[in-house]
């Protein structure tokens, strides 16, 4: 069983995780590529830390398959799979000082030489001095990095990292997400790291699935995600979007036309999943230009537009980050880059306006 | 005044050490004294006999070694007993798993007096012959409770994340229990072996009911006190106290010199 340096795939079919009467884990398939750093991203309770310790074997699945390669692990013992875990909590052992923690894998598999790789390891994140302490003489970046090393070692097919950084501060967490970006392309192991935090699984991963309620809403690369999310909770969860909702009335070319409160817009019909009935609008506020409603002449005439009243402005320095309140009734943000001095005042008559092809459309979200 | 006030805490941290240590200094002072009469209560003059002549009263080593065998092999017994009780109870769901939980409180909440008696009441009805097993039997008893609730709570205690880690880290269930789990749990049974063996060591009712013949040290004790008490108990009691002192300390610097040692190596 010793795959080491074998590239898999890890394929998960149909998984699916009952407590009782609630699904945790909702027919979940995916397929994530062998090498990859891939990042699961959801809110908190949507069944990431289920969805690993059913790829960890720490959780037996409802239904479903998980394989590594071509071998199907669903139901093999956990202390025989190739995969390791990095828990959320870290859970180093007390009682063992930080070369008998990193070693504990391989002794267990009846490795006698140890100290050769464990001290490499130790030196790969940057532990090599702290050998002999125990996990609670550490400070939590450090425990962080033993906790990794220490399923690392065992060169797992896949590493599970359940949001390892989750309790470091923000400059410790920045530093760590740099370091283990570091460690993953070293040693080139698929990573799948489970955050809640956006922004870490947009910079670290190569590909993003964003998870809601069991399920997978949408998966692939970061920058495609973010600019052309699927679903409405992935154009909010991903980054921040201004939304109207409205309905299908036509086509012009490859457009669709859409007529919503305060007049009709276009949106390729490419960037929609639906082409008739009822849909939702979607544009990132950083897609937009702002400007006095006096000068909504110099707006060109393929733009999109909507008017409105500024209530907020607030200046950070490289950008302005305006909140206006549309003729609808809706609250849009607009993030403008400073490149002239005259700001907008609360209060200012306003145009907003943006290229259709930076507009999206999606289904509009049943309930809620 | 102002003074006083500062000084409250340690005052009265010294009043209640030497309130606590009092008593055992009277017994070990009195062991070095040659009384005067059948009585060691008054200090008459210095000698060493009773520390030179440690036996020499006829019964007071047999009854002190007897009381040994008794406490090692009821804690031994007691240890183990309870130890596996509460692996069972915390991490099995069986059929009279809460009644278990509740009954095994009983020994430790029943008066001695009720518990020596009903257990000499059994023992005689069994025609199970009164001395070294009854009481052994007795004290193994009591033992087990203790152990119970504190390795219970210690496995209670422990994050379970910590045995997933070990699964998942190639540990089957064996190992996980050898390198894991019961490394993490043993502290706590230590202690409570510890406890056993002092409770088993002193145990004079719950002995007295169901010992027959047969003589401990507190029953000897107890019986000698009629007669005064001879020197080579206060001897005896001295050098189990300092016994068990010194295993205190060498605990304490074995820990302090590794971690010491912890520090300059990271330095
Ligand atoms: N052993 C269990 N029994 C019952 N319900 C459970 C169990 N484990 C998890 N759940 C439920 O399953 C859902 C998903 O839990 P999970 O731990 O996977 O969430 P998560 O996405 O990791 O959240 P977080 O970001 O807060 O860690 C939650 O609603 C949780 O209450
Ligand atoms: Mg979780």
């Amino acid at each position: 069983m010793a795959a080491s340096g074998e590239v898999q795939d890890l394929r998960l079919v149909n998984l699916v995780k009952s407590f009782g009467d609630f699904t945790a884990v909702d027919d979940l398939t995916l397929t994530i590529p062998g090498g990859s750093f891939f990042a699961l991203l959801g809110p908190s309770g949507c069944g990431k830390t289920t969805t690993l310790r059913m790829v960890a074997g720490l959780e037996a699945p409802t239904s479903g398959n998980i394989l590594l390669g071509d071998t199907d692990i669903t139901n093999e013992k956990p202390y025989k799979r190739y995969v390791n875990t990095v828990f959320q909590s870290y859970a180093l052992f007390p009682h063992l000082d930080i070369f008998e923690n990193v070693a504990f894998g391989l002794r267990r598999r009846g490795i006698k030489d140890v100290s050769g790789p464990v001290n490499e390891m130790l030196d790969l994140v940057q532990l090599g001095p702290m050998a002999r302490r125990k996990p609670a003489q550490l400070s939590g970046g450090q425990q962080q990095r033993v906790a990794v090393a220490r399923a690392l070692i065992n060169e797992p097919g896949v590493l599970l990292l359940d949001e390892p950084l989750g309790a470091l501060d923000l400059k410790l967490r920045r530093q760590m997400q740099i370091e283990l970006k570091r460690i993953q392309t070293e040693v080139g192991t698929t990573f799948v790291h489970v955050t809640h935090d956006q922004e870490e699984a947009m910079t670290m991963a190569d590909t993003v699935a964003v998870m809601n309620k069991g399920r997978i809403e949408q998966m692939g690369a970061p920058v495609d995600i973010y600019d052309l999310p699927k679903t409405a909770f992935v154009a909010n969860f991903l980054g921040q979007s201004n939304s109207v909702a409205g309905t299908v009335q036509g086509r012009s070319g490859d457009d669709l036309i859409v007529g919503a409160p305060g007049g009709s817009y276009n949106v390729p019909a490419a960037r929609s999943t639906r082409q008739e009935g009822a849909i939702l609008l979607g544009v990132r506020p950083e897609k937009l230009s702002i400007a006095t409603a006096g000068s909504s002449a110099a707006v060109p005439d393929r733009h999109n537009r909507a008017t409105g009243k500024v209530t907020d402005a607030s200046f950070t320095g490289v950008s302005t980050q305006y909140l206006v309140m549309t003729t609808w009734g809706d609250e849009w943000t607009v993030f403008e880059q400073n490149r002239s001095v005259d700001l907008l005042q609360p209060g200012d008559e306003v145009v907003i306006h943006w290229a259709p092809e930076y507009t999206f459309g999606l289904d509009v979200p049943s309930g809620e | 005044m102002r003074w006083l006030r500062k000084n409250l805490i340690p005052i009265i941290g010294i009043l209640v050490l030497v309130y606590l240590f009092v008593p055992i200094a009277v017994v070990a002072i009195l062991s070095f004294n040659k009384p005067d009469g059948k009585f060691n209560v008054a200090w008459n003059q210095f000698s060493l006999e009773a520390w030179q002549n440690l036996c020499g009263v006829p019964g007071v080593c047999q009854s002190f070694v007897m009381s040994i065998q008794i406490g090692v092999i009821a804690t031994i017994g007691g240890t183990i007993l309870g130890t596996m009780i509460a692996f069972a109870l915390v991490r099995y769901r069986f059929r009279g798993r809460s009644t278990t939980n509740l009954l095994i409180f009983l020994p430790m909440a029943t008066p001695e007096v009720v518990l020596g008696s009903s257990l000499l009441a059994l023992f005689l009805n069994l025609a199970f012959p009164l001395g070294f097993w009854t009481v052994t039997i007795a004290h193994i008893m009591f033992i087990i409770s203790f152990v119970v609730v504190t390795v219970k709570a210690r496995l209670q205690g422990m994050d379970p994340r910590l045995e997933e880690a070990a699964r998942d880290l190639y540990a089957d269930p064996k190992s996980t229990f050898r390198y894991v789990t019961f490394p993490l749990v043993l502290p706590g049974i230590l202690g409570a072996a510890l406890l056993g063996f002092s409770l088993s060591f002193d145990d004079y009712i719950i002995s007295a009911f169901n010992a027959g013949t047969l003589v401990t040290f507190p029953i000897y004790i107890w019986g000698a006190a009629q007669r005064g008490i001879p020197v080579q108990v206060n001897a005896l009691a001295t050098l189990v106290f300092v016994l068990s002192l010194l295993v205190v300390l060498g605990a304490q610097f074995v820990n302090s010199r590794r971690r010491r040692k912890l520090e300059s190596s990271a330095a």
